[in-house]
């Protein structure tokens, strides 16, 4: 594929060859089959604005986006490992630990000269650098002992889950007050608070580097057919690493974003979000085989659980009727999603 | 594009020059199955050599540890007369050793273009490209073009590998193998599930290659094929290469004997 020189018939044959084209259904629906995703986001938005004008108010939407933005890092971390085939169970263990060891550093560091933003910035840094760290343990392990991603990441989750209580018991408050600044600093007339928009930031970002870069087209690949990927020369293994670094790092991130906005770091931060992050990430329409999913679908995902949870709170539904709701939207999205997938297969 | 570039070798096998590609006395056992027991061969340029064999004969083995794909148990392999270890598919490949697997190596959620330019994309300049940003408009027209020069029809190149029927899937694999192959090309089976004229447009573009100056290492059970197309043929029996027969000096029956090992026992028996 070295020389570049088309010419021009070349050019003009392509260029009416894709014009003659008509889109078959069956194109139409791999294209924008997963965005059904989209419309049911938009319908339960619909049913709930009208049954409580809340939801469409400024009030309405601070709750929930501010349920959105510590699991939007965990679930795109989640997408990128479920994109592979895996599973990472351990994502919630990780931004409990990652946050708890940022929080004793960061502690340890108000005692010193150093200024609170540059504690601040440390603080992110170690959250960070400890979630990554915790990812390439999984990736190792998964990658080396040849170990299902499912036995490594659920015994991930229990050894930091005691790990981050070896670290600290009780909660820290003594954090900078810049983090605690950031963490609670609206934006945008009240509208947004800086948590929310590095998590929409996160989304983004990581949306372009999962579609359009070689990264994200690897990523595919490895969850589509790991051997062709092999074959064709991608060092799958250390891929799969980076894959799992990515999520632990995420992970920190989102602790970080917690603990800046609830003023402290907790042991308690984490529990059970994983549950959460693949929940999104299947509602958003990703496959668990590998090969299958966006970045877009995981977004939707994530705002179709915080709008049910919050619409459910606003017409007074309890906890509990929340989460049954959550567990029969989980079941819904994806036998839609074989629905649509076997018609585009036919 | 290396393949349609003009080389002057002649078609015929030239006993005087280096092979290409060379294999030496190679074994290969999967635990107590032995797969292949000392296997010698030679591909030299321009050539089309055919690799024929009963079911499990060894053949996709042995274009396996040729491909890098697979690891032998013993043996050396030889690339311009220099001893080399393939470690994997990558290393074959940049040595110019394409090959077109049996179970075809497409990732089925791929677009068209993807598969094609899969572990070697095309990045844009710049910063961003360097951290991978993907020149995804130069691969899709890349793409058109080469399946167009072998005119392979598969529709739209944005099309997902899954969604093609297998005989365009296994288009889309020999139309890789072509576009990026510089020395050697190995076919496994590479139109057994293609349509008559969809076998015959194969037929072609192996011919093309060969005439360029690659030589082509052709798995196949389509006798009648590898006896029009062939150069050479190389018979493989319980991962041995029993004989080495010329189809423009014996029968389609003749190379069917040998397959069966009907002529191995005959020859034995007369020896
Ligand atoms: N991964 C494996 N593990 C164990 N045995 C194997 C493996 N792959 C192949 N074999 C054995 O090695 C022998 C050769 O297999 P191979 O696939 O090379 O045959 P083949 O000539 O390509 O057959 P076919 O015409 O059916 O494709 C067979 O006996 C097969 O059972
Ligand atoms: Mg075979």
């Amino acid at each position: 594929m070295a020389e570049r020189s088309v010419s021009m018939t070349d050019t003009i044959r392509s260029a009416g060859k894709r014009l003659g084209q008509k889109p078959s259904s069956k194109e139409f629906l791999d294209k924008y089959g997963s965005l059904w995703t989209v419309l049911v986001l938009a319908l339960v938005v619909l049913v709930f604005g009208l049954l409580s004008s809340t939801l469409f108010t400024q009030a309405g939407w601070e709750a929930v986006s501010k349920s959105t933005y510590e699991y939007l890092p965990l679930a795109i971390g989640e997408t990128f490992v479920i994109l592979t085939g895996g599973i990472d169970l351990s994502v919630g263990a990780v931004l409990g630990f990652s946050c708890v060891v940022s929080g004793t550093v960061m502690e340890h560091m108000l005692g010193t000269s150093t200024g609170s933003l540059g504690i601040t910035v440390l603080g992110f840094v170690v959250g960070i650098a400890v979630g990554g760290l915790c990812g390439f343990l999984n990736g190792i392990l998964i990658t080396r002992l040849r170990l299902p991603p499912f036995i490594v990441t659920l015994a991930t989750l229990y050894a930091l889950g005691g790990a981050t209580y070896i670290v600290s018991e009780e909660p820290i408050y003594q954090i900078p007050h810049q983090l605690v600044t950031f963490g609670q600093q609206s934006l945008f007339g009240g509208w947004f608070i800086a948590p929310v928009l590095v998590a929409l930031a996160c989304v983004v970002v990581f949306g372009v580097f999962l579609s359009r870069f070689r990264f994200g087209l690897r990523t595919y690949a490895i969850g589509s057919n790991r051997i062709a990927a092999e074959r064709a020369g991608i060092n799958v293994r250390r891929h799969l690493v980076w894959v799992y670094v990515l999520a632990g790092a995420l992970a920190g991130l989102a602790g970080m974003l917690v603990s800046a906005n609830f003023a402290q770091t907790s042991p308690l931060f984490g529990n059970n979000d994983e549950l959460a992050a693949i929940a999104a990430v299947v509602i958003g329409g990703a496959s668990l085989f590998g090969g299958r999913g966006n970045l877009l679908g995981t977004l939707c995902g994530t705002f179709l659980i915080a709008v049910l949870t919050v619409g459910l709170v606003l017409v007074q539904v309890t906890a509990f009727w929340q989460e049954v709701t959550i567990g029969v939207v989980i079941v819904l999205a994806v036998s839609v999603d074989q629905l649509l997938r076997s018609v585009s297969q036919r | 594009m290396a393949a349609t570039v003009q080389a002057e070798e002649g078609k015929s096998a030239s006993q005087g020059k280096t092979p290409l590609l060379a294999a030496r006395q190679i074994t290969k056992h999967y635990g107590s199955v032995q797969a292949l027991r000392g296997v010698d061969l030679e591909l030299y340029p321009g050539e089309i050599v055919g690799l024929v064999g009963d079911n499990g004969a060894g053949k996709s083995t042995l274009v396996n540890i040729l491909s890098g794909a697979l690891q032998p148990s013993g043996g050396t392999i030889l690339v311009d007369g220099d001893e080399v270890s393939l470690n994997s598919s990558i290393e074959a490949r940049n040595r110019g050793i394409e090959t077109v697997y049996q179970d075809l190596a497409l990732a089925p959620d791929l677009s068209v273009w993807a598969n094609i330019f899969l572990g070697r994309e095309t990045t844009r300049k710049g910063f961003l490209g360097w951290l991978g940003w993907l020149d995804r408009k130069a691969m899709s027209t890349d793409t058109e073009r080469s399946l167009d020069r072998t005119r392979i029809r598969i529709g739209s190149v944005q099309s997902k590998a899954g969604q093609l029927s297998g005989g365009q899937r296994q288009a889309i694999a020999v139309g890789r193998a072509v576009a990026w192959g510089s020395k050697v090309i190995l076919m496994d089976e590479p139109t057994a599930a293609l349509g008559v004229e969809q076998q015959q447009r194969v037929v072609e573009l192996i011919r093309t290659v060969s005439k360029g100056g690659l030589p082509v290492l052709l798995v196949t059970h389509n006798l009648p094929q590898v006896h029009s197309l062939c150069d050479r043929v190389l018979v493989l029996f319980q991962g041995q290469l029993i004989a080495e027969l010329f189809p423009a000096q014996c029968s389609v029956e003749e190379i069917v004997s040998w397959i069966t090992g009907a002529a191995l026992t005959r020859s034995t028996n007369g020896g």
